[in-house]
């Protein structure tokens, strides 16, 4: 019964996850420029990866699997953001912010919360 | 925690990744424990009060909910049909309020993984950190969220 059940949820969070993936995927090729695209790959991309590691712990049937597929959805949580953060500052210090058509840009003037637009 | 306690869990941890809770791989996971406390036990603060401990585990959970939420939020605008009017992309400066160097770690990291936003940079003398917004509103709506919400639940941990 119990493992019936893990079996399905399982099953359910292996599709969301790559459902989550593919959403990812798309958004990357759709989004305009790299700081929206890095929102679709850091938090898209880190669940869907997240819930396929889950799943993995939920179908394996193995303490010591499960426990390190369980640690290895932390280590990815942890280090998402880092590269989605050096990859949008990279881009910030080399690319013309002129291209980018954002609606406010306060790291160009240094700008602090009275200098805004 | 304090020092001998770290090396325990850190033993545990070890052996969780490595699969096997055998004695020797236990202890083996101690020494590099041992090893890793040594190396930085500068940086290691002072001991934790069980009241941080949940604090901390109040700030995981609004975590993993907010995180749900923004990979939804992601969702809809990467399917969205028209995609071009739901995006209005900003760089906004956050008045820090949080000062330490771990802090400021956490809530970047906290920041990039929840609904629409994304940390870019940090100003050199550390009291503003830049934050790119996928569906700009306002500024202060937006500083109102990220210091009600994350910014009070990490200086309560760090408190």
């Amino acid at each position: 019964m119990i493992a019936a059940i893990a079996i399905y949820a399982g099953c359910i969070l292996l599709l969301l996850g790559a459902l989550f993936s593919l959403i990812a995927a798309i958004g990357v090729v759709r989004l305009p420029d790299l700081y929206t695209r890095m929102h679709a790959a850091s938090k898209a991309g880190a669940v869907g990866g997240g819930l396929v590691l889950l799943a993995v712990a939920l179908l394996c049937f193995d303490v010591g699997v499960g426990l390190r597929a369980i640690i290895g959805f932390v280590f990815l949580l942890l280090t998402t953001p880092v590269s989605a953060h050096l990859l949008a500052r990279a881009s910030y210090r080399t690319t013309d912010q002129l291209q980018m058509k954002m609606v406010v840009d306060e790291l160009k003037t240094k700008g602090g919360p009275n200098s805004a637009a | 925690m304090n020092p001998a306690m770290t090396v325990v869990v850190l033993a545990l941890i070890w052996a969780a990744i490595t699969g096997t809770f055998s004695g020797l791989n236990l202890l083996l996971g101690a020494a590099i424990g041992i090893v890793a406390v040594l190396l930085l036990r500068k940086n290691l603060g002072p001991p934790r009060r069980f009241r941080q401990l949940r604090n901390a585990a109040s700030l995981a959970a609004l975590f993993l909910y907010e995180l749900a939420a923004s990979a939804v939020r992601v969702a809809i605008v990467v399917l969205t049909p028209d995609m071009k009017s739901a995006l209005k992309p900003a760089i906004i400066a956050f008045p820090l309020s949080v000062k330490s160097d771990a802090e400021i770690t956490l809530l970047a990291n906290l920041i990039t993984l929840t609904p629409g936003t994304l940390s870019v940079d940090v100003s050199e003398d550390r009291s503003l950190l830049y934050v790119h917004a996928l569906n700009f509103g306002t500024r202060e709506g937006l500083i109102a969220d990220i210091a009600g919400g994350f910014e009070a639940k990490v200086r309560e941990v760090y408190s």
